[in-house]
């Protein structure tokens, strides 16, 4: 399969250079930067615009996207292309591949070296340690970044008579029955890893690993298996049993079709969700915070971003480098930042950006685009900046296979949490031993 | 010294040279790379690499996950061999009996050999979305609490229909010829002898069937080793709770998404080992009751 793709890549690349050659005009001495990227859809489509905008831009370079796959997929590309030493300049990795990249030493370099006027505090809060060194160095530079979200039904919640939807869970619960009693589940929710584990420590402010989150050493363990998660997943497990929570499969778009064909009243997905829903919702939907546990903390605290960053590889001639920290200068500027959380629903990275959408009057117009980078800057604590965990994939595998358990009741919550800490910390353990 | 010549044609040489280099490229090769790579410890990048004797083999093959897929794939494979072979013989012995109208039914039996995996992966997973699907609704509808996004067994039962169901009509198409293969003095001879159908097909047919048996059964039992991952991937993803993640789906889950080249390389030499020997037990054994 992948022999085949590559094949196929190899040859369609000449085309597509050509195609861009000439539609950037005179460009014919530009260098290619290859960039390898795992949006499809409407959103591979924006990439297409910004290449396009980039390569008009300027004479200089000329930058080649090429969509890989799936997150999963591009990360695999990547690998076996920088094995083969035929890797692209830049490449896509999401943030469960974090740890995978940038703990390979050598395989990139770091976009805070590369662009030579690079600043960490023009990044929004949230957005810049997340894919950062533990010295906050940032190796990576975060792309489509989105944050978890709830977005509601307005008229379902109307119907039940609830005016505004939860900010805690304990809100939740007390509006879940009166939405049962309408007809309709109160919730449903796509990626329990990322929203009800990972972003669940970031909200509440919780350790979730050894190590500083595993910032500082691959050594680690995880913490998952503590009192509040095991007290959280006994509610989410209550609400299941009591109709008030739906579960509609582990596909993220699963869950997502139940919120739009309004089976359900609540949803939590993805800032980046946004673009799509207003497409496919016919009712009027609204995005608010991700609710967190009042007997946990009583403010809440900021959730760190999830997505993808892009990553410049090691081993490129120098003058492809300098096109490669062109490019990020150009997709970072405020224009671009703007364009690309326009059209796609994923926030801003820069605060520059995000100054330019507010007074543009992007969210006098659209206030609900506004919520996820809310959400991100809200306070810091020592926890919210992120995990940085090797074998991850693997790891969240482990996480989707006990909440399976928990719900179908073939596991208690604490059996649950002790057979994913033992396999999970298994898995930390060969990580750990792969990097020395 | 005078050695003794042999006239040789290299002649036969180009024309199994063909054949030969697939398999070295495509089995050999790839197979020496696994096994080199199972004895490996590295990083994704493969910047650091360090040998680690049966580490790998260890970690993965005495995890509880391992395990579990293992055991699912030996009930999930002789479930799909017997119940795509069955349903295939009865379809064939059934449609070889039709003369009106022959060629429609066996034609509308075949095509959905034509379906690749995944893609028939796909539509099974449309027939049972919980929220569109007509087979997850008259489910429910006929009175089974069937929820394969949690039970284990519902799940299975999901992935075994479409993988026997894809498998069925390319063993009708070999029963079919098989059958239409036995010549036709045998069976008129042996309906002088007796009277019942049923009996002269377990005496007379089914041993005249054996070779093609025994051939599907091989493929079959590959196919549902290594071909049905398509399925898998497109509707269970090996959930819930890893129920219905075979060894080879397991293979792909760390080795392509979660980058653990070594134990994935590991697992697949086990994997390899195991349908060798599966193969080796059904040629020295089962082949011996097999008369051509």
């Amino acid at each position: 399969m992948t022999i085949l793709e590559r094949g196929t890549t190899m040859r369609l690349l000449p085309l597509l250079t050509a195609g861009l050659l000439t539609a950037a005009g005179p460009a014919i001495s530009a260098t290619d930067i290859q960039f390898w990227h795992a949006m499809g859809g409407r959103l591979g489509e924006v990439v297409e615009e910004i290449a396009t905008k980039y390569n008009e831009s300027q004479d200089t370079y000329n930058l080649v996207p090429t969509y890989k796959g799936g997150y999963e997929d591009t990360m695999t590309a990547g690998i076996a292309a920088f094995r083969a030493k035929q890797q692209p300049n830049i490449i896509q990795i999401f943030d469960a591949g974090a740890a995978t990249i940038i703990n390979a030493k050598g395989a990139t370099i770091p976009v805070a070296e590369l662009m030579s006027d690079f600043n960490a505090e023009d990044y929004i809060e949230g957005v810049r340690n997340f894919y950062a060194d533990s010295d906050g160095n940032m190796i990576g530079m975060p792309f489509n970044s989105s944050t978890p979200l709830l977005y509601y039904n307005k008229d379902i919640l109307a119907k039940a008579g609830i005016d505004t939807p939860p900010a805690t869970w304990e809100e939740f619960e007390a509006m879940a029955p009166k939405i049962k009693e309408a007809g309709y589940q109160a919730l449903a929710q796509s990626h329990s890893p990322w929203i009800f584990s990972e972003n669940f420590h970031s909200r509440h402010n919780l350790q979730l690993a050894t190590g500083n989150n595993g910032y500082d050493s691959t050594d680690v363990e995880i913490l998952y298996n503590n009192d509040h998660m095991k007290m959280h997943w006994g509610k989410v497990k209550e609400w299941l049993d009591a109709g008030y929570y739906g579960f509609y499969g582990r596909g993220w778009g699963d869950n997502q079709d139940a919120f739009v064909q309004q089976k359900t009243a609540m949803w939590l997905g993805s800032s980046g969700s946004f673009g799509g829903l207003a497409k496919s919702a016919e009712f009027e939907f609204g995005a608010a915070e991700l609710p967190y546990w009042k007997s946990i903390t009583d403010e809440p605290y900021g959730t760190f971003i999830g997505g993808a960053a892009l990553f410049a590889m090691a081993g490129k001639p120098d003058e492809e480098n300098a096109g490669v920290a062109d490019f990020m200068a150009f997709l970072t500027s405020p224009e671009m930042q703007y364009f690309w959380h326009k059209e796609t629903g994923y926030v801003p990275i820069t605060n520059a950006a995000y100054e330019l959408a507010k007074s543009d009057g992007y969210y006098e117009s659209t206030p609900d685009a506004e919520v996820g980078i809310t959400q991100l800057t809200q306070r810091a604590g020592e926890w919210t900046k992120g995990y940085r965990l090797g074998f991850y994939v693997q790891i969240r595998e482990a996480m989707y296979k006990q909440y399976d358990n928990i719900f179908s009741g073939a596991s208690s919550v604490e059996d649950a949490f002790v057979a994913m800490e033992e396999e999970s910390n298994a898995l930390l353990d060969r990580f750990n031993a792969s990097m020395n | 010294m005078k050695r003794v010549q042999y006239e040789h044609s290299p002649i036969p040489y180009l024309f199994v040279a063909p054949q030969i280099i697939i398999i070295v490229i495509f089995f050999l090769w790839p197979a020496a790379q696994a096994i080199y790579q199972s004895f490996l410890l590295e990083d994704a990048f493969g910047l650091s690499s360090q040998f680690v004797w049966f580490r790998n083999y260890s970690d993965t093959i005495f995890s509880g996950a391992w395990l579990q897929a293992a055991g699912f794939t030996i009930i999930f494979s002789t479930l799909v061999t017997f119940l795509s072979l069955g349903l295939a013989l009865l379809l064939a012995v059934k449609a070889n009996e039709v003369i009106q109208g022959a060629s429609t039914y066996k034609t509308l039996l075949m095509w959905a050999y034509a379906i690749a995996p995944p893609v028939a992966g796909l539509m099974g997973n449309l027939m049972f979305n919980p929220l569109i699907g007509d087979l997850y609704g008259f489910m429910n509808a006929v009175g089974f609490d069937f929820d394969h996004k949690l039970d284990p067994v519902d799940a299975s039962f999901v992935v075994i229909l479409i993988s026997v169901w894809k498998q069925v009509s390319v063993n009708f198409i070999f029963f079919l010829s098989g059958l239409q293969g036995i010549p036709k003095s045998v069976n008129e001879a042996a309906m002088m002898d007796c009277n019942s159908s049923t009996r002269r097909f377990w005496t007379i047919t089914f041993p005249l069937l054996a070779p093609t048996t025994f051939f599907l059964m091989v493929i079959n039992i590959t196919y549902a080793f290594f071909e049905t991952f398509g399925i898998i991937d497109t509707t269970t993803q090996g959930a819930p709770g890893g129920a219905t993640t075979t060894l080879v789906f397991k293979v792909f889950q760390d080795g392509f998404r979660g980058a653990d080249i070594g134990g994935s390389s590991a697992q697949s030499v086990v994997l390899m080992v195991m349908v060798l020997a599966l193969t080796v037990i059904q040629f020295r054994f089962i082949e011996k009751k097999v008369h051509y």
